[in-house]
């Protein structure tokens, strides 16, 4: 029933697309469609909600489309249903901000039919019990998020960035094929539930995880497989890029949670290792290079790669628990990347929402050339704050609830028998407390030098506040964001279910716990309260304000700033983003980026400017990517030649080709 | 009755931090005066000095937002929460069970996003320095942190600063030598934390050596006595917790009598001079250190911080 409702508001989607093609010209044909995926989104999401906090077995639907004799089946269980509520919360969210957004987009006949087709998509992925339709929905998730990342084709560098993206996503998709061909095994049977069945070998295993890995870490933004990411996400329109950012990559999640802790049977502990050493790097390598940006767009995006690490880390905590038959550890560990799944796609949804808000009031993407938008912006800058505060973790918003549950779940760690493990995971904890101290100041840079300060360009001085609905939206996500860090007890239960379909254990059911506070193995261990401590900030904040103005002088005297007694009228004598990043560079980007700085200061006397540049490389490009696209440069240049054979040595070739295959297969033994 | 007194006794807890903090700062710059061979202010100056900003004038640069107007009460608030869950005098205390040791970190964390976004409010060069420099130092200030914490809390096998005070004082602690590196971990980061010397010197106006005081450069009046009171707040805090977490004899247990709370309280009084004495004559004896060296500074806390997580990760004993 659940399964077939699901279905359903896929077909309804598909058809909205339809319809975003016919109408496309229509004068309220934006309003439509994004109504139409709004309702559909909330219903599907209530549809997933309930079926996560009631449905305890899962739901089959059959549809007789796809390969003869194969069909398409489609089930859901409680870790697509979590999936499906995330999903559609996020879309419901994003179609909401599209209905004022949306009218703002100058080609609406590129975004509209794609939209909701794209929103299908994720949801089919969700949905699919099969291989085949697995991937099949998987490439029309990527094929329409490509479309929607080339709307706007002539802009800069948005061509390139739609290229590298598909590149990606046909080297993930094909990676995930292939992978998918070793779990059928030698019977063939695409069937998820045949492939559940199959017992495969060590080395098989080991391999399709390292496939899935790929695969889906190239759609998540895994480093290395993360440089389309910065480049696509800030490409397409800004409800979109929150789409893509906050939720595809979740979809790709849950393409590696299904395959690695569903399909692939038992795993082994050295799995962990590898999943946990590329979480932890991506985690880092991601908020450095998103202290290095300065496109507010890009930061959000860049910042997605962390959040990704962090997951992973999360995941591979899990599969190092659950391969020793810690149960419980492996359910807080796989609770908490879960949750953080949860809280990333609340508030870079919101963030993406309040970049676009930026982006549509200063016609700008360069924090450099803002400031001071909180004077032109009140609603968005607060919720901005908001969502700034909470993706830098600090408590009481959501951010810090998922962070500290995996600081608890590291903490068990030391439990593990394995050498390997005890050497990586504090190392890991290590590396996920720096990724999260590196994300606060990247966030401190964003805002103060996009919102605070003064502004710095004649856009950022006349900028005006968004329209009504995308207010809205952010206002709904910044209270989510703060709810779901003051009540996370109510979460972690709505993911019991999740947590024992895959690790047969769940947390403690916490909202039985006296004051709500949520206590992830025992109270003499550790617990956190969320509540009390937004209770306690806001009363002793309020304590000392109203302290303050009864006791203190009230009188106010505005003035020109002190600034040691030096102020300059000029705003470019702020700090600018690339100064405010220069320590962080100094002392990370030096190994990190193989950053440059070269001051060049003429003589006393000399008239002529100094100039001062810093050079920062993307070392995962020029080492990794960009011998492989110049191998593949002289390559084709060289069979370019092949083209102009004559028929004569075309047959001969044919024939040796032949002769060699034929060789080939009958020394092979 | 019980719930009465639990919650008196919190509140006893919330008022004596808030009353200690300026008196530790004024004892500190009394220590340092008086190795410097001066007489120096009296012990009671912070308080008086904290009226007197009270009693001002707020000049309000004309740029200024909400945001710098509302941020003191918010660091505040932050700093007097967290200042209030590490037990001082008696462990178990009502609410400790609601933030333990990485949600106090995370608390600080909090007052330093608002007092970094808060310097870059105005739009001077002055609070952009400050911001960036303070947000620099916590990348890595941060992390040392929380690999104290990890080591700590891996001994113990929790992470409440009451369950892990009662561990220290019960016989099956031992010498160890991860809890030495996460002693000289903490020490690192309170001082780089607390803009002591070598790291920061809130005494002086100098673009070269300041970082917390750029960022408050443009604060007066009663949001400027905020912001020290919450800065004082934040060395009583440190102190306390390295009081808590490696001299932790003398605390009350709960349920404790009046006599104990009475024990508890001279102790911790006793404790907080004893640190202020020697952070006073360790601030004299050191010079102040480049602000980039300060990054190879805080990488030591790190590094000794991982050890000794890393050397609980691979023995129980060490």
């Amino acid at each position: 029933m659940a399964a077939m409702f699901a279905l359903v508001c896929c077909g309804f989607l598909l058809g909205t697309a339809i319809l975003g093609i016919l109408m496309s010209r229509a004068r309220h044909a934006i309003t439509l469609v994004y109504v139409s995926t709004l309702i559909i989104s909330v219903a599907a999401c209530a549809n997933a909600v309930d079926f996560l906090l009631t449905a305890p077995s899962p739901a089959i639907a059959g549809l007789p489309l796809g390969l003869p004799w194969v069909g398409s089946h489609f089930r859901i269980d409680t870790l697509s249903a979590f999936f499906l509520a995330l999903v559609n919360f996020g879309a419901a969210a994003a179609s909401f901000y599209a209905v004022g957004y949306g009218q703002h987009e100058e080609s609406p006949g590129r975004v509209l039919p794609f939209y909701p087709a794209f929103l299908a998509g994720m949801n089919l992925v969700l949905l699919a019990d099969d291989a085949f339709t697995f991937l099949l929905s998987w490439e029309l998730m990527s094929l329409t998020s490509w479309a929607l990342v080339m709307a706007h084709h002539k802009e800069g560098d948005n061509a390139r960035a739609g290229f590298i993206y598909l590149i990606m996503a046909s080297f993930g998709a094909a990676s995930l094929l292939l992978a998918f061909g070793l779990l059928a095994g030698a019977g063939g049977d695409y069937l998820f539930a045949s492939i559940r069945e199959l017992h495969h070998a060590d080395l098989t295993s080991g391999l399709v995880l390292v496939l899935v890995l790929i695969g889906a870490g190239s759609k998540a933004g895994l480093v290395p497989l993360h440089v389309w990411l910065p480049l696509a996400h800030p490409a397409a329109p800004s409800h979109v890029s929150a789409l893509m950012s906050g939720v595809m990559t979740k979809v790709a999640v849950y393409g590696f949670i299904r395959i690695a802790m569903d399909l692939l049977g038992a795993p082994q502990w050295w799995w962990a290792i590898v999943v946990l050493v590329v979480g932890a790097v991506t985690a880092v390598l991601g908020v450095l290079q998103a202290l290095m940006e300065k496109d507010i767009k890009r930061i959000l995006a860049c910042s997605t790669i962390e959040n990704i690490g962090i997951i992973f880390i999360g995941l591979g905590l899990a599969l190092a628990f659950a391969s020793n038959g810690f149960n419980a550890a492996a359910a807080l560990a796989l609770t908490a990347a879960l949750l953080h799944a949860l809280n990333h796609s609340f508030f870079k949804s919101l963030l993406f929402f309040g970049a676009g808000a930026v982006l549509g009031a200063t016609h700008d993407r360069n924090i450099e050339r803002m400031g001071g938008l909180i004077h032109r912006m009140p609603q968005t800058a607060v919720f901005m704050l908001a969502g700034s505060a909470a993706i830098s973790a600090l408590p009481p918003f959501n951010g810090f609830v998922s962070e500290w549950l995996m600081f608890q779940a590291v903490l068990v760690s030391p439990q593990l028998p394995q050498w390997g493990l005890k050497f990586f995971v504090p190392a890991v904890g290590a590396m996920m407390a720096l990724a999260a101290a590196l994300a606060a100041a990247c966030f401190v840079r964003m805002y103060g030098v996009a919102f605070l300060g003064r502004p710095r360009s004649q856009e950022a001085r006349e900028a005006n506040e968004t329209d009504q609905w995308s207010v809205t939206a952010m206002g709904l996500l910044a209270i989510i964001c703060l709810l779901a860090g003051i009540l996370p007890g109510v979460l972690i239960d709505a993911l019991a279910p999740v947590t024992t379909t895959l690790t047969s254990a769940h947390m403690p059911v916490q909202t039985s716990d006296p004051w709500l506070s949520i206590v992830p193995i025992s109270e003499s261990r550790s617990s956190y309260n969320g509540l009390l401590v937004f209770i306690f900030i806001s009363f002793s904040a309020m304590t000392a304000a109203f302290a303050i103005h009864r006791l203190a002088s009230k009188s106010l005297r505005r003035s020109a700033a002190w600034d040691c007694g030096y102020p300059d009228p000029s705003p470019i004598t702020q700090y600018t983003a690339a100064s405010f990043g220069q320590p962080i560079r100094r002392v990370f980007g030096t190994t990190v980026f193989r950053a440059t700085e070269h001051v060049d200061m003429p003589a006393p006397g000399l008239t002529r400017p100094a100039v001062y540049e810093a050079r920062v490389h993307d070392v995962i490009w020029e080492m990794l990517y960009a011998p492989i696209a110049s191998a593949v440069a002289i390559a084709s240049g060289f069979l370019n030649k092949m083209q102009f054979l004559t028929i004569r040595r075309f047959l001969s070739l044919v024939f040796v080709a032949l002769v060699v295959l034929l060789l080939g297969l009958a020394i092979w033994p | 009755m019980a719930l009465i007194v639990a919650i008196a006794t919190q509140g006893i807890q919330m008022m004596l931090v808030l009353a200690l903090a300026p008196l530790l700062t004024g004892f500190v710059r009394k220590v340092k005066a008086r190795l410097l061979m001066r007489q120096g202010p009296p012990l009671l100056q912070p308080y008086r000095d904290l009226l007197r900003l009270v009693r001002k004038e707020v000049v309000l640069a004309d740029n200024s937002s909400w945001l710098f107007r509302t941020a003191p009460y918010l660091i505040f608030a932050a700093t007097w929460v967290a200042a209030s869950l590490v037990p001082t005098f008696a462990t178990g205390l009502m609410f400790s069970w609601s933030a333990d040791l990485i949600a106090i970190t995370a608390l600080l964390g909090s007052a330093r996003f608002f007092l970094a976004l808060a310097g870059m409010d105005i739009g001077t060069s002055f609070g952009g320095i400050g911001s960036s420099r303070e947000a620099t130092f916590a990348t890595l200030a941060e992390p040392a942190m929380m690999m104290m914490v990890f080591s700590v809390a891996l001994i113990a096998g929790s992470t409440q600063l009451s369950t892990f005070s009662s561990f220290m004082v019960s016989p099956d602690v031992g010498l160890r030598v991860s809890l030495a590196l996460a002693l000289v971990a903490l020490i690192i980061v309170a001082i780089a934390e607390n803009a002591r010397i070598p790291v920061d010197n809130p005494a002086t106006h100098l673009e070269l050596t300041m970082v917390h005081e750029a960022m408050v450069l443009e604060y007066s009046g009663r949001h400027l006595a905020v912001i020290e009171l919450a800065a004082h707040l934040k060395l009583l805090l440190y102190a306390s917790l390295i009081a808590c977490l490696f001299i932790p004899w003398g605390l009350a247990k709960p349920g404790a009598t009046a006599g104990d709370l009475a024990i508890g309280g001279a102790t911790y009084f006793s404790k907080l001079a004893a640190l202020g004495l020697l952070l006073g004559i360790f601030e004299t004896a050191i010079a102040k250190m480049r602000v980039f060296r300060v990054a190879e500074f805080l990488g030591i806390a790190l590094m000794l911080g991982l050890l000794a997580t890393l050397l609980l990760f691979v023995s129980r004993s060490l």
